[in-house]
């Protein structure tokens, strides 16, 4: 079996390469049919329906938007209330400035409310996949460059409770795997 | 009908055969080749014609600046504006360049909500150009205001005055509504951008453009625990962008709308400058896709005639609701019996601007007819040059309603000309120079088409492709 990386460093885990979505699907469901923890499949796009074939639920994102969305809402309201009722009443037109303006501001309610919430998505998107970060040890393996052209990878860490080099080579090897490599560190 | 089937065409009836959708990819391209030609693009060396249209862009940017930079130094007096007409140009191509900005936005959420799975082609592009024409807008409001150093007593900021922003002015809600669509634009084109970079960054052969692309791309592995974040994040601004992209546009309208000049003060403003937005951004989503199709030719296996027939649909549709909400401000205008409402209007065709309003109508209402005709609609030259009527047209609209409202007010004593001067003209040719450069630099430095996107309405790239029954 081939490794890559510095070989005294720590091992990452253990990598496949697979030929298309199809195997890499299949491959997917009986890795978790094995009860691993510490893995993932690496695909050039998203794959319809690997959520369910890696048993993973749905991403908790859209909660998180919501308090964001919540948090934008709330400034403009505490912003646009703030200033026109309390702090600099200004009368236009004899327009009142007390609750019954609230049509008026309601555009940049709905504004800031889209505003923050966009940056939850995008943020709170990098942040719980990790990134950015410069560098990965699966970088260490030429091979995976394939990974953003056309080519599917499975990888399954050290750090699973179920992981030993040897037998998860052989695992991989009988769910059809290629150039099936163990990865070190830096 | 599973995919085997619509593989496999032979088997099937008359009636099922017109069951089965085209691919979205023509000649069987691959993932390889995807990757391997849009990424050429970009790796490639630079194309003679692209330094040619450079030399053309760049000088007009400078101009652009230079007269930005002569406006600032001088006094916004360098431009036409004068009493009545305080808006002329200047609102008029603000306007102009935000809707443009408008199919991007459409394309990228609202094709993507209702999985239009053609949009994944030309989505990028059209994204870029909204960015751009935002940017070539965002000029005119911020240097409109005269004395652009005391722009930031806009933003909601204590001062040593303590005076605050009148939050209710639709002035105010036009800032807060054009930069945040902007910056969750950027936010949506980049991270469309990031899983594309990482291919460009593991193709990269020098070491400065893997540094570059590198930390562009974040480091991005494309595992599927981040992929459903990362569909998850995309669902959402989209979900967020498409009320977003609604309101911009409303926004913009009720710079107009709630004032209680004759001709503006209409509630039909919002629905029909959003539609005029999408007609108008289609528009220059085809001026620029066509030629660049025509220059990178393998594109047309994934930019297709049945896209451009699509887009002229969507053109013809929106050019229809233009139509029907001009004919309707003429209606409303006479069956409101109020006599400033009818004199606006009948100034409008009759008046001093009629060549303008009667040029908005023949470009905006009577051109866009011929899309009707299916030759019209898969002829890229026809196309190229029938859209550039709506490109005219709906810079005339936005001249139409702010010039002749203006210029014929409530009594004659207010009522007056808008002539441009050369400073008007040529600040509005530079933006063109403005949107030029950066989409060439576009074109040149980042993918064009979202590579993810594509390759992910292949055949192949279903998970059950080849299995007989799903």
């Amino acid at each position: 079996m081939e490794a890559v990386g510095n070989p005294t460093a720590p091992v990452y885990g253990v990598a496949a390469e697979f030929q298309c979505a199809r195997d890499l699907y299949h491959a997917a469901e009986k890795i978790r049919d094995a009860g691993f923890s510490k893995w993932d499949v690496f695909s050039p796009f998203p794959i319809h329906g690997m959520d369910e074939a890696m048993g993973l639920k749905r991403s908790i994102l859209g909660k998180l938007v919501f308090f964001g969305g919540l948090t934008g809402f709330l400034t403009a309201v505490t912003m646009e209330f703030g200033t026109s009722s309390f702090l600099y009443p200004l009368i236009v037109a004899g327009k009142p400035t007390n609750l019954y303006t609230v049509p008026a501001f309601f555009p940049i309610m709905f504004e800031l409310t889209i505003l923050i919430s966009a940056f939850t998505a995008v943020f709170g998107m990098l942040i719980m996949n990790g990134l950015p970060r410069l560098n990965h040890q699966l970088f260490n393996w030429d091979r995976f460059k394939k990974v953003t052209e056309d080519k599917f990878f499975v990888a399954i860490e050290s750090e699973d409770p179920k992981f030993s080099t040897r037998s998860v080579q052989d695992f991989l090897e009988s769910l059809g795997g290629t150039n099936i490599t163990t990865i070190h560190g830096d | 009908m599973s995919n085997a089937t619509a593989e496999h065409p032979e088997h099937l009836t008359e009636d099922e055969k017109q069951l089965v959708r085209k691919p979205l990819v023509l000649n069987n391209r691959t993932m390889g080749w995807i990757s391997d030609y849009i990424s050429s693009i970009v790796e490639g060396k630079t194309p003679t014609w692209w330094y040619v249209s450079m030399a053309i862009t760049v000088p007009l940017t400078l101009m652009c600046l230079a007269l930005l930079g002569y406006l600032i130094s001088t006094g916004v007096g360098v431009w036409g504006n004068n009493h009545p007409i305080g808006w002329a140009w200047d609102i008029t191509n603000f306007v102009f360049w935000i809707g443009i900005g408008h199919a991007g936005t459409l394309i990228s959420a609202i094709l993507f909500l209702t999985r239009q799975k053609w949009r994944t082609s030309i989505n990028r592009a059209a994204e870029a150009m909204t960015l751009f024409a935002v940017v070539c807008a965002g000029i005119y409001p911020a240097l409109h205001v005269g004395r652009v150093w005391m722009a930031w007593w806009l933003a909601p900021v204590p001062n040593a005055n303590a005076i605050w922003q009148n939050f209710r002015s639709p002035l105010l809600w036009d800032v807060f509504a054009v930069s945040t669509y902007f910056t969750v634009s950027v936010l949506f084109w980049y991270t469309g951008l990031i899983p594309d970079l990482a291919t460009l960054r593991d193709r990269c052969t020098t070491k400065i453009r893997k540094f570059i692309y590198g930390v562009l791309a974040l480091g991005w592995r494309g595992g599927n625990r981040q992929w459903r974040h990362y569909e998850m994040a995309y669902l959402i601004l989209a979900g967020l962008s498409t009320p977003l992209v609604l309101s911009v546009h409303s926004v913009v309208s009720f710079d107009f709308a709630t004032s209680v000049v004759p001709g503006w003060h209409t509630t039909i403003f919002p629905p029909y400058f959003v539609a005029g937005a999408i007609f108008g951004g289609f528009a220059m989503v085809l001026t620029i896709m066509i030629p660049a199709c025509a220059i990178y030719k393998p594109l047309h296996d994934l930019v297709t005639t049945d896209h451009v027939n699509k887009m002229c649909k969507i053109i013809l549709l929106t050019g229809s609701i233009v139509g029907y909400a001009y004919l309707m401000e003429l209606f409303v205008a006479w069956y409101s019996a109020n006599p400033y409402e009818r004199a606006a209007f009948w100034y409008r065709a009759f008046g001093p601007y009629w060549w303008a309003y009667w040029s908005m109508m023949f470009c905006n209402v009577v051109a866009p007819q011929i899309f009707w005709f299916k030759y019209f609609r898969t002829h890229l030259v026809w196309v190229w040059v029938i859209v550039q009527f709506p490109n005219a047209g709906m810079w005339f609209e936005r001249f139409v309603i702010i010039a002749t409202t203006l210029a014929r007010d409530f009594t004659p004593s207010a009522w007056g000309m808008f002539h441009p001067t050369w400073v008007d003209i040529c600040t509005f040719i530079g933006t063109f120079g403005l949107f030029g450069t950066l989409f060439l630099l576009f074109i040149r430095f980042l993918p064009m088409i979202c590579m993810f996107e594509v390759k992910a309405v292949l055949p192949e790239a279903d998970p059950h492709h080849g299995e007989a029954n799903h």
